[in-house]
């Protein structure tokens, strides 16, 4: 069977052996539904609650301040858009490199009478601390601002951004998809510093696709975006996916465990990689910046990003050209545009992100088969001018 | 026989294991995500999930791309009434569904008149069924959206549903049915069926909790305001990454209703006679919904002079429930028996029996057995119940205040 390296952890990651094993009798015996009364039901709702507790302590939350939703988009909508409804249309400031379930409700909201200033970030995509002050001067009702970039890994300093917009009595929002299970995440701190929710999801961190959660701040009020049966303490209606929220608290509980060794061991891997990138000439983007530890975005001049990636491919290596969300569309990333890339380079852009299964050996032989590719696209450039 | 013995098909169904199967594969292995469009792990993935909308799509004989992915009957329901409302909205402001409806429909119905819509909530007949005169005569030159479950949770009836969406579309109103409870129980011929927007759920249909999908029709066009915005997923319709190995067993799911249907049909009826006689033979029993017009899966019954709590708890070796699951952590009596007229005492007594693909004989039997003990023993205790052996109507009884 053909199974290529995976190297797109940022797009999704296999799920760990301990959280399949987590899952599996809630995928056979134990089916009740969490809202019924009788005994299956009732251990429907223990395994809820005891993946809510996993969940609160990988993330430095309380139990009582995690929303379980069905994925790391909907969390975001759920924040974006609950908040907005609670509070009369005002200003909404997003990050220039915010992921599309962040810019897109944001655009949604413009045309609901919200006005929507988009942060600009500077050449390492890191947010511009000018702009940011003109802003805050505006008094925005709403802030949201991602703590790690999902195709650079380049982080923002959420706590001093949120900690800087206090006077101003936003509610400041993070989407912190991409750095559980990578970093440390303590939500204490940061909603001590001013951060009101977070964004976090299980498939980032070897747990199943379908549950996540939004991180909340009680004192916040959100109109929920689905109603119906009232779970989730009426923020969130619908039958809970119990073989999944057990899956993302098993996995949760990996993260937390394994979070410290795990960055040292990723910084050491992308260390290794971007060493072999320089040498044959790669523009590495937001390399500047504090980036995650597992992330590499670069581009090779002249080198189109999705023929690159292709080529990879069949030689047997998983890697992204853009997100995953968006690589359909050929156009340059926006995160790229936005840190003032020139679009030529940037649409040579491939990512490369690193994760549980990532291993020195790994990078050796992608060096060598991506030494090998450049030389064939070179020479076919060569050749085709 | 494994107690206790589960009669809440209605509420949640176990994964069947053919379905299980299939499912892991794209857990474990074969972990992509379907929108990476960048390698094979992407392509593999994207390719269960186009296979599985195709599955979803025959039972219903629906076209694939009219079928997108949701987490779930809730946010289908959720996104075909707000979606809808607020892309017609132009066209009028009103609203029509019945009181007999799952909370996902009526609170997002009552959502939607905080946004200045306004709505009618239809009652039903005795028997749980619209009087298809009583819609006609609350539509409106306003109204745009009219909602009718298929086969109610609580009680099993089956709505009108092809009548209706005759009526909704001679007058250009866009229909939308919630179906979480009619797939591979009722054949469903989206062909025929003059219906606009349907929701469908995996987890009552043997499928994993998690994913349902929304049916939007494509001949005529129905179009939709999207409620989940991001990376594009589904057309635009419903933005986030797809869970594959959900999606894959939702499609199973799916697939084997179709299969299965007429068959398991018939042996659920058989095994539901049983139980329905076996209780009938018991005084002051009332089946609740029409006994014609419904499901064999579901029988909803009144047990009078007994008090519901107590029975609840007497019959604790068998899993049921008493109203919907989405409510039952709230000691009203069903809102569904009230609007078919049941007074709060007996809407109490209720018990939902929903049977279902593992139900066997035994089960039907012990059930039997233990209802006729336990409703015996606390009819016994109950002075309510001597007075009416004492032929004493207790309506006409002048009740003193203590």
């Amino acid at each position: 069977m053909f199974a290529p390296v995976y190297l797109d952890h940022n797009a999704t990651t296999p799920l760990h052996p301990e959280v399949l094993e987590a899952m599996l009798p809630y995928l056979r015996e134990q089916y009740g539904n969490a809202s019924s009364r009788h005994e299956y039901g009732r251990a429907a709702r223990r395994a809820v609650d005891e993946a809510r507790q996993q969940v609160a302590a990988a993330t430095g939350a309380h139990a009582t301040e995690v929303v379980f939703t069905s994925g790391g988009s909907e969390s975001n909508n759920l924040f974006l858009k609950g908040a907005a409804v609670s509070l009369r249309p005002g200003l909404l400031a997003v990050s220039a490199v915010e992921h599309p379930c962040i810019a897109r409700p944001a655009e949604q909201l413009a045309r609901q009478g919200w006005e929507v200033a988009t942060l600009a970030v500077d050449g390492e995509g890191r947010v511009e601390q000018g702009a940011y002050a003109e802003l805050l001067a505006r008094r925005p009702a709403l802030v949201s601002v991602m703590l790690a970039n999902n195709e650079t890994g380049v982080l923002q300093d959420v706590a001093a951004l949120a900690q800087a917009a206090r006077p101003t009595g936003a509610w400041f929002h993070s989407d912190a998809v991409q750095v559980l299970g990578k970093l440390e995440l303590d939500f204490r701190a940061l909603n001590g510093a001013g951060v009101h929710a977070l964004s976090v999801s299980s498939h980032k961190i070897g747990g199943p696709k379908g549950a996540a959660a939004l991180v909340l701040d009680k004192r916040v009020e959100l109109q929920p975006l689905i109603a119906g049966g009232g779970q989730e303490r009426n923020l969130r209606s619908g039958t809970e996916n119990v073989p999944a929220i057990v899956g993302f608290g098993a996995a949760c509980a990996l993260a937390a465990r394994n979070v410290k060794e795990n960055r040292r061991r990723l910084a050491d891997l992308r260390q290794q990689l971007e060493a072999g990138l320089h040498h044959q000439g790669a523009r590495i983007f937001g390399a500047g910046a504090e980036r995650l530890p597992n992330t590499s975005y670069f581009a090779f001049p002249g080198v189109d990003g999705e023929t690159l990636v292709g080529y990879l491919d069949r030689a047997g290596f998983a890697v992204a050209s853009g997100a995953a969300c968006s690589s359909a569309n050929p156009e340059p990333s926006r995160v790229l545009m936005a840190m003032g890339v020139a679009p030529e380079l940037a649409r040579g852009a491939v990512r490369v992100s690193l994760g549980a299964t990532s291993t020195a050996a790994q990078i050796e032989e992608f060096l060598g088969v991506l030494k090998g590719t450049l030389e064939r696209l070179t020479s076919l450039t060569a050749m085709a001018s | 026989m494994k107690l206790p013995i589960y009669l809440d098909y209605s509420a949640t169904t176990p994964v069947d294991p053919r379905v299980a199967e299939k499912m892991i594969p794209f857990l474990v292995e074969k972990f992509g995500n379907p929108a990476s469009r960048s390698h094979s792990y992407g392509w593999e993935a994207e390719a269960a999930v186009e296979e599985a909308r195709e599955q979803v799509a025959a039972l219903v004989n629906a076209d694939p791309k009219e079928i997108v992915w949701t987490s779930g009957a809730t946010e289908s329901n959720n996104l075909a009434i707000k979606g809808a409302a607020n892309f017609y909205a132009g066209k009028g402001k009103h609203i029509i569904t019945v009181k007999t409806e799952h909370k996902a429909v009526l609170d997002t119905v009552r959502e939607m008149e905080r946004q200045g819509f306004s709505a009618t909530y239809l009652d039903v007949q005795e028997n749980g069924l619209i009087d298809l005169e009583v819609l006609k005569a609350a539509i409106r030159p306003d109204t745009v959206l009219v909602s009718v479950m298929f086969v109610n949770n609580e009680i099993g009836v089956v709505q009108p549903i092809a009548e209706i969406g005759e009526i909704c579309r001679e007058k250009g109103i866009i229909f939308h049915v919630d179906a979480a409870q009619a797939t591979g129980k009722v054949d469903i011929d989206l062909e025929k069926l003059k219906v606009d927007l349907m929701s469908f759920s995996a987890h009552k249909t043997y499928g994993p909790k998690g994913i349902g999908a929304l049916y939007i029709r494509r001949k005529p066009r129905v179009r939709l305001e999207a409620q989940m915005h991001g990376g594009g997923h589904e057309r635009g319709f419903r933005s986030g990454t797809l869970a594959t190995h959900q999606i894959v067993g939702m499609g199973e799911a799916f697939r084997l209703a179709k299969e299965e249907m007429v068959e398991e049909n018939k042996r659920i009826a058989a095994l539901r006679d049983k139980l329905l006689k076996g209780l009938s033979d018991m005084e002051a029993v009332y089946v609740n919904g029409d006994l014609e017009h419904r499901v064999a899966h579901n029988l909803n019954m009144s047990f009078a002079y007994v008090e519901g709590e107590s029975l609840l708890m007497a019959i604790k070796d068998v899993a049921v429930s008493s109203g919907s699951a989405c409510t039952s952590a709230s000691l009203e009596p069903s809102y569904v028996l009230r609007a078919l007229g049941r007074e709060d005492e007996l809407a109490h007594s209720s018990i939902r029996f929903s049977i279902g693909r593992f139900t066997t004989e035994e089960e039907v039997d012990f059930v039997v057995k233990l209802l006729h003990s336990k409703v015996g023993k606390l009819r016994e205790l109950s002075p309510l119940w001597d007075m009416f052996k004492e032929g004493i109507d207790l309506n006409t009884v002048q009740w003193a205040a203590h």
